[in-house]
Order: structure tokens, then sequence, then C-alpha cells
């Protein structure tokens, strides 16, 4: 049997993970096996995978990002009040937040600052900023984002087909591209990617403007299925984005990432917390049983590592 | 009229703290040629490389690249066809072969980049590689090392637009086998018919004279030999690389006591024996096996899970930085550190013994302080080393494991250590010293000398001396 490369092993844990939760959660729910019951468990699928490959191309970079969840809130904000009523302002403002995301990534490397500090305290000032755009819940989806998540394709949900073609163009964009390479090949060995010529300093600005690009269209498309927003709607996206980047087969340090793993692994996780639903487990256990699913998926993960170097 | 030469050096000199790296080194490359460079430990080698491929910028000399003085950095090296291939790995192991490639040769961008990348890389392997096997595709973390180095040389010897004119191989062939070693060494020599320059370092003498054109022998910062490689043979090699005959150290009879520390046949090479009471050496080139002998020898005697009460080995680093001092702690804390033990009552440190230990130590081994609790970074290097030795010292364990521990080291210091030495190892202490200086390895009763990774050579009493240890050093046959 032809051996299959590292990548395509990685992915098969968070394949077979999600399609033991799906089989699982049909033969709990035999109604979900339908158009209905995929757009409800599927639901919010989009904004999650968009957030995740964020994390992911920070963590490509060997950094983390702590600010993920107050971003796509503070983006959802926006979205929701000025690119109803403003929307020149609204994209203005979208776009200088990339362009602070990049200047992150540049303090970052040029001080040597620890990103986890930097971001944690970056958290605040979008947290703040969203509580300042948008004080109470409220706000509404500006009409053609409505529209356009509204849209009901005739064969699989709006959530099905955006997310496949969501890890098709993360995969081209970061395994196939040159930026791709780049990006990864600093996480890999910043010191000979240095050596060679390339400025280390400007693709880490690059890799965080990706991020914060992807987190922007998790905003956006939040609002989209929402349809309103609050300063708190995206927190647990930090943690959730951090779990399925790993779920997915990405790795801390290394520059190992896998965009179609990591969309898979978005929402094998979304899954369980629909699994956990249906199992009537209380919402207070439902984030620790989520964190049990999560441990025991990556012990299975350590075990076939340590099988794989055996052997 | 003559050509210039690709890369000359004139009067190199460059000084790390106490430690003359170069010393006055002036080299020319041409092309066409093939330099054997050749040292022990110590000799430049590394030093006059990072100045060549513009690691390390040369304050005190002059370099000129084509004839003319230019601003060098590691860019404009590269950008004057100069390659270097060094023992650790420089590619990106998460990414393919191809696109290592891609990254470091800027030029192969574009679109259908992969195409290119694949074309150029498949193409330098199969040049220097014939026979390979290696796709272009693979992962390159999920490569053996052998084949590692041979992407990482046939990287250097790529064309992706700027085709390589000098290219410096530094131990090219310690990960590869007799065939591979071969093909890459019969490579060297058709790149250099067809007018391209290569710097050739390697311990396997064999290799060298086969393979260069002309040979540099390099001691202590300086050059000491330089010709043509047919006016050499592997014993006038290594009888370059020795220096003037030295007063005979006297050293003590080959002991008898019984062996504290052994290792039958270590890794297919001979066997290691300590006995009580002696100096032991471990010499060779570094990096050759000796600091892993160590680890071993400290990981079988201290079990990991629950500290012993009477430790029976104990360790002196060389690394002082990585894994000696505790910066932010006090010179004190440094030097009881290691026998706590011993300070402590029903779990809580008798402070007025500490102290009075601290202040015994001071004395005995001469640590230069007016205070034992100022910060140790207070100290100079050498000082600080001698804390480290007495912490060791201080503990109760027979043998001491010293992994180079007097590199950069001024003199002075180093003498008062090696009495110290002396003295404990009369009163009954084992010391197993690894060292890269050929004047500390002199000192020792018995040395072992290693080389790829085992011991080849056990050295004792009379026979100790740098013609043997350099003999056993470097390997004959290429």
């Amino acid at each position: 049997m032809r051996r299959l490369s590292p990548d395509a092993l990685r992915l098969a844990l968070p394949v077979l993970a999600f399609v033991a939760l799906l089989t699982a959660v049909f033969v709990l729910r035999p109604n979900a096996m339908s158009y209905n019951g995929f757009h409800l468990l599927f639901k919010l699928a989009v904004p999650i995978a968009l957030a995740t490959l964020a994390q992911m191309v920070i963590m490509a970079v060997n950094d983390l990002d702590l600010s993920i969840g107050t971003y796509v809130s503070f983006v959802a904000c926006v979205t929701a009040t000025f690119l109803v009523d403003q929307p020149v302002l609204g994209w203005l403002i979208l776009l200088a937040s990339v362009g602070v995301y990049a200047g992150l990534g540049v303090v970052i490397a040029w001080r040597q600052l620890p990103a986890i500090v930097v971001t944690l305290g970056m958290s605040f000032v979008w947290a703040g900023l969203a509580v300042l755009v948008l004080p109470a819940p409220g706000g509404v989806a500006p009409s053609w984002l409505a529209g356009a998540m509204g849209w009901k394709p005739p064969l699989m949900p709006l959530a099905i087909v955006l997310s496949i073609l969501i890890a098709v163009l993360a995969h081209l964009l970061l395994m196939r591209s040159s930026l791709g390479v780049l990006i990864r090949g600093v996480g890999g060995n910043e010191r000979s990617v240095a050596r060679a010529g390339w400025s280390t300093l400007r693709a880490r600005a690059l890799a965080y403007a990706t991020a914060a690009l992807f987190a922007i269209a998790s905003g956006i498309t939040l609002v989209g299925l929402m349809t309103s927003a609050d300063a708190n709607i995206a927190l647990r996206y930090t943690l959730l984005s951090i779990a399925g980047v790993i779920l997915g087969g990405g790795e801390f340090i290394g520059g190992r990432i896998n965009p179609v793993g990591a969309v898979v692994g978005a929402m094998t996780l979304l899954l369980a917390g629909s699994f956990l639903t249906f199992l009537s487990v209380p919402p207070d256990w439902q984030i620790g049983a989520q964190g049990a699913i999560l441990i025991a998926i990556l012990g299975i993960r350590v075990l076939l590592n340590r099988l794989e170097a055996q052997g | 009229m003559t050509v210039a030469p690709l890369i000359q050096v004139d009067t190199a000199r460059v000084r790390f703290g106490e430690v003359r790296a170069l010393d006055g080194v002036s080299l020319a490359v041409h092309g066409g040629e093939c330099l054997g460079l050749v040292g022990h430990n110590g000799a430049g080698k590394s030093t006059l490389v990072s100045i060549l491929n513009g690691g390390l910028a040369l304050r005190d000399g002059s370099l000129r690249a084509d004839g003319q003085p230019v601003g060098w950095s590691i860019n404009a090296a590269r950008a004057r066809g100069l390659r270097c291939v060094f023992q650790e790995l420089s590619l990106c192991p998460n990414l393919t072969v191809a696109e290592n490639a891609r990254l470091m040769h800027r030029s192969l961008g574009g679109g259908a980049w992969r195409r290119r990348a694949r074309a150029v890389i498949g193409a330098a392997l199969d040049a220097v590689f014939p026979g390979h096997e290696i796709s272009p595709d693979v992962q390159v973390g999920s490569l053996t090392i052998a084949r590692r180095q041979m992407v990482e040389i046939a990287m250097a010897f790529a064309d992706a637009g700027t085709p390589p004119r000098l290219v410096i191989l530094d131990e090219p062939t310690s990960s590869l086998d007799a065939g591979l070693s071969a093909q890459l060494l019969a490579h060297v020599r058709r790149f250099v018919a067809g007018g391209g320059a290569v710097i050739l370092i390697s311990h396997i003498l064999g290799e060298v004279l086969s393979t260069a054109t002309r040979i540099v022998v390099m001691k202590d910062g300086r050059i000491v030999a330089e010709r043509p490689a047919a006016a050499f043979d592997h014993a006038a090699l290594v009888a370059a690389m020795g220096s003037a005959a030295r007063d005979h150290v006297a050293r003590r009879a080959v002991s008898q006591a019984a062996a504290v520390l052994q290792v039958p046949a270590w890794r297919g090479g001979l066997p290691f024996a300590a006995r009580r009471g002696e100096v032991i050496g471990l010499a060779g080139l570094g990096g050759h096996g000796q600091t892993e002998m160590l680890q071993a020898l400290f990981d079988h005697a201290n079990p990991n899970w629950w500290p012993a009460r009477d430790p029976a080995v104990t360790f002196v680093a060389g690394d002082r930085r990585l894994n000696g001092t505790f910066d932010l702690w006090p010179i004190l804390r440094n030097l009881s550190v290691g026998a706590l033990g011993d300070l402590a009552r029903r779990g809580l440190m008798d402070r007025r013994a500490e102290a009075a230990r601290g202040d015994d130590w001071q004395a005995r081994i001469g640590i230069r302080t007016p205070d034992m609790g100022l910060p140790i970074l207070s100290l100079s290097g050498g000082n600080q080393q001698k804390v480290l030795f007495a912490r060791a010292l201080s503990t109760r364990a027979p043998v001491v494991l010293m992994d180079d521990p007097m590199r950069g080291v001024d003199i002075g210091t180093k003498q008062e250590v090696y009495a110290i030495i002396r003295s404990e190892a009369e009163a009954g202490r084992t010391f197993v010293w690894y060292s890269t200086e050929m004047d500390e390895i002199t000192l020792c009763d018995r040395v072992y000398v290693f080389r790829e990774g085992r011991i080849v050579a056990d050295l004792s009493g009379d026979q100790v001396t740098e013609p043997a240890v350099l003999a056993a050093s470097f390997a004959g046959a290429a």
C-alpha cells in the first residue's frame, strides 16, 4: 500500500471524527438527515470556519492570537451599524483594522514580544471599541448581506457550499501559492528564510493581514446569519478557533497547518455542541463535555503520531 | 592578464571576547580550484567560513570580491554566486523540496513556479547524485538525514538564475554513505573543472587529499601551511596540524584502582572505563559524540524520577548561558544549588551553613568578588565558570563530568582550575573531561579519542601526545 503523505494522514483523523459524530447525531435524530436538518446543524459553520482559518494563519508563523473572538465581535458590530447606513465609512474602518492587525504582526516580530501577551492586550481594545460602536445588542444586517446569507441553493445548504468553497480557497492560498509557502516557511525555519533574502517582517505583516481578512469575513457572515449583533457575540471564537486548528491537524509551532483540516475541525466542534444538546446534556455541562471530546480526539492523534514514529 | 580571485581576504582578525578566532588570515580563492580547509578544534575554520559567506562582519582586515572591495553581507554573497552548506539543517522541514527551492531562490517566482522549482531542484539532484529517487514533492521533514543532506547540497549547486560560482561545503559527507560521498566528490571535481570553485572542509583527510587542488591547514586562528594537494599526504597533514614539541607533563602512573564508571563498546567503538582518582580526557573534533557520551553517563548514574540522596555523578556545563548559571540569582545561590540536600534541615535551608560553604569555596577556588550576595552576572566569564566548578565540586559526588567548560575562559582562570582538578584527583575524585583544547587534553591521565560518534583510540600515560590525538581524530581513507 503506497504510503499517504503526512498531510493526508493528519487529515484523516478530523474527517473520521466528523463522520463519527455525524453518524451519532443521525442515530439520535434521524430527522437531521435532510436538507433542513443539515441547514440547522451547520448554520453557524461559516463564521466559525473563517475565524478558525484566521487563527490558523497566525499559528502558521508560530504565534497565537487571543483577540480573534473580540475582533470578530468588533467587525460584527461595525457591520451591523456602519455598513448599513454609512457603508463607505464602515469599509474604511474595516480596512484600517486590517492595517492595525498587520502593524501588530510587525511590532511583535520587530521587538520580539510574545504574541500571546500582545494579542491579549489588543483583545481588550477591540472589546472596548465594539462596545463603543454598539453599546447594547441590536443593529441590523445590511440588506445585501441578509439576502446573500439567506439564499437557499438547491442541492446542499448554503453553509455546506460555502464551507467547501472556503476550504478550497484557503488551501489554494496557503498551500499552493508563493505567499503561502513564504508564510509557512517563516514558521518552519525563520532564520533560513531570512538568509535567503526575504524580509520576514513583511512576511509576518502579510500573514497577520491575511488573518484579519479572514476574521472580517467571519464577522460579516455572522451578522448575515444572525441579522443582528452585540459586542460579545463571538467571544468564544478565540478558544474554538485554536481547538479547530489543532483538531484539523495543525500545530502550534513549526509552520505545519492544514486548511481543509481546520475547516473540518471547526465543523466537528460545532457538531459536538449539537450532539451534546441532542444527548440532553445540560447547557452548563456542555463546555466541559466539548472539552472532553476534544481531549479524546487529540489523545487518539498523539497515539497515531507515536505509532507512526515507531513504524 | 590574470583573473581576479573570486574572493580574497587579507589579514583578517576576529576576536570573540578573550578568544582570538582569526589571527591575521589571508586567503584568496580562484575559479577552477578546490580548496581543502583542514584543522583541529579552534583552528578558525568556522569563523573563516562565516566571514566568507557574509554571516560575520569583518572589522579588522579587508575583503574583496572579484577584485573589488564591496560591502559584504549574506545577500551580497549570494548575489555573487556564493553558496554555503552547513551541517545544521537550513531547510524548512514543513515544506516540500520544491517549495524549499522556491524560498531559497527568490528568482523562481511568478506563475507556474512549482513546475520551474521542481525542474530546477530535480536537475540539480540529478547532476550531483544520479539515481537519487527523491521526489520534489515530498516533505523535507519526512526525509532521512542523508536525503536531507543531499537536498541541501543539491540546493547549493542548483542554478535558478544566479549560477553558483563558489560553493563552501562544511563536512558535507558527515551524513552520507560511501557511495553518495563518492558521487558528491565526483561532482565537485566536475564543477571545479567547469570553472567553479569549492571550499571543502572535512575531517576525512582522504577526501580532502583526493578532491582538493590546494590544501590550507589552519591552527589557532592562523594558516600554518598552504600547498598544492599533491605536496601533502596523510602524515604530512597531521604533522602540519600539530605544534612544536612542548614540555613533558608529569603524569601519574596508570591507576590500578577499581573502575567507577564503565561502558562496554560504546556504539561499536572501544570500551570506556574510568577509575578512581583518574582524569580522563575525551578528545577528538568537536561534535563527534563526546557530549552524547557525557549525557549518557549522567543519565545512567542518576535516577531521573526521584533525586538521590548521594549523587553518583555531577556535571559541569560548558555552555554557561544555556545550562549553567541561573542569571537572576546571586553568586551564593548559584553555588549552593548543587548541594541543597546537604544544606537543608527538615526541608528548610540552613542559611549559616550555606554562607559558610560559600566563603569556604570562595577561598579555595578564588572567586573574585567582594560579596557572595551579588548577582552572578556581575562576575567575569572566568569567575562565573569557577562558580559552576565550585557547585559541582561541593557536592559529594565522586565523579565529575565536564562538558568543555573552559571554552572562552581567560588563561589565568584556566591555570587555577587545572590546579584544583589535579588536587581533587589526588584526593580520589574522578574527572571525565571533554575538551576541545589540545593543552587540556595533554593534561589528562588517559584520553579517549572520539570520531564519528564512537571511541576510536585509547591513549594512556606517555601515549597522550598531540600527534597521537591528531592522528586518531582525523580519518584516513576517503
